[in-house]
């Protein structure tokens, strides 16, 4: 049912405009989706997404511009009469009970009656049915609490298109499920879109836009960039289309073009290791130095981290510093050394929730001047001012709770925090991940400009193309052993070569 | 010295707010609740005797906050106020003067804390479970030491430390005080205070964090049992004896109660120093102003405990729920 050209699309916004105070949130932005198709809306945060979605269905008033629903002009005035008008909408946290059955979620303020009552075995029949639309063969009276995240967006969905939706606003459903749950719920959407409902995906991940959408909009500060087929879209024109500027393509080869001068490597590990955690390992990092991790989920790449971070002892082997042996056997030890890490689980090994900005900034700092040093408050102001302009920090008010901050700044203000200890070495475990597109090209950047200005840095990451851009050498690990070291011309390619290759 | 973190008007309005509610009661049951007159060179009235009275657990409140500040408990502190005022009235009874006796009582708290701190920092063992060891071993130890005997002393000094006083007010009350100063410039003067949030919130980001976490851990509790140690001084001189039995007893409960009045969260974190002690007036208001009213001090129990749930209402997420999460929804759906 891809509407021909004489058939009006599914839904047309044309010229929607949105002004908060002092924004203009909305710019003439138009948005066409047709019957049967999984429409893409990127854009960094703060490009308008939300407001779009919100604007769509009610949540805001809109200032100007026209909503069209299969050619006849619609005006939802909030979430329910959107649903009324066929639009429903799916969060990303999902707004279900988690306490109530999954039957009770699916028919909730519409439950069958039978004399005057819930019927609820009807009610369990139909919502089972229902869920075995979606490929889902489970006990509607198990209370939905005790399923999977992507188990209760299915249901959310399943809701949301039962309840006769055309138009189905998936507003970053994949934030908190793994690959498998990523797949289920992709499915899910597939099935849909084969009934011809039009779904509106926004993600901030870009292997999912190309697995699953078929076009995708743009927005960039409020206006639209453009509408494409992502058929015939090469990634990085993605990229660049939501970046505003040509990803530094140039970039990418710098990493490689100086090689660190001779003397002792700044850190040397030397059958470095712990039984039953991982194999000894010997690794030398330079000055003015990225080498990459690589390798498989599991295969020790976190491993290698706290073992260097002194965060998990070392069974074996020695490490020594700027040629002299040194004494790594906890976190302090490796923070006196000069050494930092931002540890992979941001939430729970990085970030203090609930302190503020500035006190998770000047942590490590703190820590290591130890507690009968403080900081001055003043000189606490100047590290967090400057951090957070160097890094471009977004945080409304420093003083906040950092949990309140996108993962992208909590990312920067982590670095910032070791930054503020004038380190020597850094290990950074995948510090690109769960971010948006925007902060991923600046933290890309900011690694390179670090090890410009004469860091040594081990960056663990599963993106490949992103190891290769920052690394001079990468360090190939499978199963809890290192198996390789790639110097030289490293690609792509070399890696998973070596990362696939039988033992 | 700078402002106490969390001591902001909105957080500590519920307990302010409590505090006021109770006194005036107390004021409505007992019109001469304000009434303070001066005898002898001190201070005497109700109001101060709220005070007075409770000095023993705004003392032990003080090192409770600390310790409930990164996640952990101490149900020994009411023991070891019965160590310390063991130790103090044996040594006095013996004809020790106050040069030992009050180094000596605050070493015994100070050791017992740092066993404390041995067994959830070091050895890791479940604060509750850890503390709870010395909560029943203690009493125990404090009859050791008193041979099973109620010890009474006569020492003008040390008895000074419970019913003396300073420029007219109660010596307790100044102790009090003196330990607030002293506590608040021990975690805010120094960075101790982060240090030890950072621990209570998350205890694995702050050790990657370079924070000697096990070291904050220790402090906390041996600070914890220098205060009741204290408390259990001014509880001995007070009486002239030590009670190995009776000393200090479930005073643990009403420190910890204290201190959630206070607004510090058993999960750790955010805590006010000052807010634990006005969390411990409130209780000892509440002591007071029902033995005035005359009612009956069965009363006293229950109303402390509905007392205390208002507050802890007022404190309540799941009733502040749609005043404190709509602004967050609401900023994420203006984000443009």
């Amino acid at each position: 049912m891809t509407g021909p050209a004489d058939t009006p699309p599914l839904l047309r916004i044309e010229g929607l405009v949105k002004r908060f105070p002092g924004v203009l949130a909305l710019d003439h932005v138009d948005f066409t989706l047709r019957a049967g198709e999984v429409h893409g809306l990127l854009g960094e945060n703060g490009a308008g997404k939300s407001t779009l979605i919100k604007t769509l269905t009610g949540v805001h008033p809109r200032d100007a511009g026209t909503i069209r629903m299969d050619g006849a002009e619609i005006a939802p005035r909030d979430v329910a009469d959107a649903q009324r008008l066929r639009i429903g909408t799916v969060y990303q946290e999902v707004n279900l009970l988690p306490n109530l059955s999954v039957a009770q979620n699916l028919f909730l303020g519409r439950e069958p009656m039978r004399f005057g009552f819930v019927d609820g075995r009807a009610m369990r029949r139909a919502a089972r049915e229902i869920m075995r639309g979606y490929g889902l063969d489970l006990d509607p009276a198990t209370p939905l609490g005790q399923f999977s995240v992507a188990v209760q967006q299915i249901v959310a969905i399943a809701r949301a298109v039962d309840l006769s939706a055309r138009v189905l606003i998936l507003d970053e459903p994949t934030a908190s499920l793994d690959a498998q749950e990523v797949a289920q719920l992709f499915a899910t959407m597939r099935l849909l879109k084969a009934r011809g409902i039009g779904i509106v995906f926004i993600t901030h991940f870009l292997d999912q836009v190309y697995a699953v959408c078929d076009r995708i909009t743009v927005l960039r500060n409020g206006r639209l960039v453009g509408e494409r087929a992502i058929a015939d879209l090469p990634r990085l024109e993605l990229v660049s289309m939501m970046l505003g500027r040509e990803l530094a393509e140039e970039e990418r080869q710098t990493a490689r073009a100086a090689p660190p001068s001779g003397g002792p490597p700044l850190v040397a590990f030397k059958g470095y290791g712990r039984r039953g955690y991982l194999e000894p390992f010997d690794l030398e990092i330079r000055a003015g130095e990225v080498v990459g991790v690589a390798g498989l989920l599991g295969s020790g790449r976190t491993e290698t981290a706290k073992l260097a971070f002194g965060a998990e002892r070392a069974g074996t082997g020695a490490v020594a510093v700027a040629g002299t042996a040194a004494r790594l056997r906890s976190p302090r030890d490796a923070a006196r050394l000069g050494f930092g890490y931002c540890p992979e689980d941001r939430k729970t090994e990085g970030i203090v929730g609930e302190l503020s900005v500035r006190e998770n900034i000047v942590l490590a700092l703190q820590a290591r001047r130890g507690w009968l040093a403080p900081l001055p408050r003043r000189e606490q102001d100047e590290i967090v001012a400057r951090f957070v302009r160097l890094l471009d920090i977004r945080a409304a008010d420093t003083e906040r709770p950092i949990q309140t901050l996108s993962g992208g700044n909590q990312q920067k203000a982590l670095l910032a925090r070791w930054l503020a200890t004038e380190p020597r070495f850094l290990i950074l475990d995948e510090p690109t991940r769960g971010i948006d597109v925007g902060a991923h090209a600046e933290i890309i950047r900011l690694i390179n400009r670090l090890r410009a200005n004469g860091l040594a840095l081990m960056v663990i990451s599963s993106e490949l193309e992103e190891i290769v851009a920052y690394s001079r050498r990468v360090v190939v690990l499978r199963d809890r052993r290192h198996v390789a070291e790639l110097d030289g011309e490293v690609s792509v390619e070399r890696i998973m070569t070596a990362i696939a290759a039988s033992a | 010295m700078p402002m106490p973190a969390g001591l902001t008007p909105s957080r500590s309005l519920p307990q302010i707010a409590a505090l006021v509610v109770v006194l005036l009661a107390n004021w409505m049951v007992f019109p001469d609740f304000f009434q303070v007159r001066l005898q002898d060179g001190r201070l005497f009235g109700s109001v101060i005797d709220v005070l007075n009275r409770g000095a023993p657990v705004a003392l032990l409140a003080l090192g409770m906050t600390l310790v409930i500040a990164t996640r952990g408990v101490d149900l020994s502190v009411g023991a070891v106020m019965a160590i310390a005022g063991a130790t103090a009235a044996t040594l006095t009874a013996s004809g020790h003067g106050l040069g030992v006796v009050v180094p000596a009582a605050l070493g015994v708290g100070l050791v017992c804390g740092l066993w404390n701190g041995l067994l959830v920092a070091v050895l890791e063992i479940q604060p509750i479970v850890a503390t709870l060891i010395l909560m029943v071993a203690g009493r125990g130890i404090a009859q050791l030491i008193t041979e099973g005997q109620i010890v009474t002393f006569v020492s003008p000094a040390l008895a000074a430390i419970g019913s003396g006083s300073l420029l007219a007010v109660p010596m307790p009350v100044v102790i009090c005080l003196g330990m607030l100063l002293l506590t608040a410039l021990l975690v805010r003067g120094t960075a101790l205070g982060l240090m030890i949030e950072a621990t209570g919130l998350n205890r694995l980001a702050s050790f990657y964090s370079g924070v000697d976490t096990r070291a904050v851990g220790i402090l906390v509790y041996v600070w914890c049992g220098l205060c009741a140690a204290v408390a259990g001084l001014i509880v001995t001189a007070d009486i002239r004896g030590a009670d190995a039995n009776n000393a200090g007893l479930w005073l643990e409960l009403d420190a910890i109660l204290a201190v959630v009045v206070g607004g510090t969260s058993l999960f750790g974190g955010r805590f006010s120093l000052v807010l634990s002690v006005v969390g411990a007036l409130i209780i000892q208001a509440m002591n007071t102003g029902i033995l005035l009213s005359g009612l009956k001090p069965e009363f006293n129990l229950i109303v402390k405990a509905l007392v205390v749930l208002a507050v802890l209402l007022l404190q309540s997420p799941a009733l502040g729920m749609p005043r404190l999460r709509l602004p967050v929804v609401r900023a994420r759906r203006t984000r443009p």
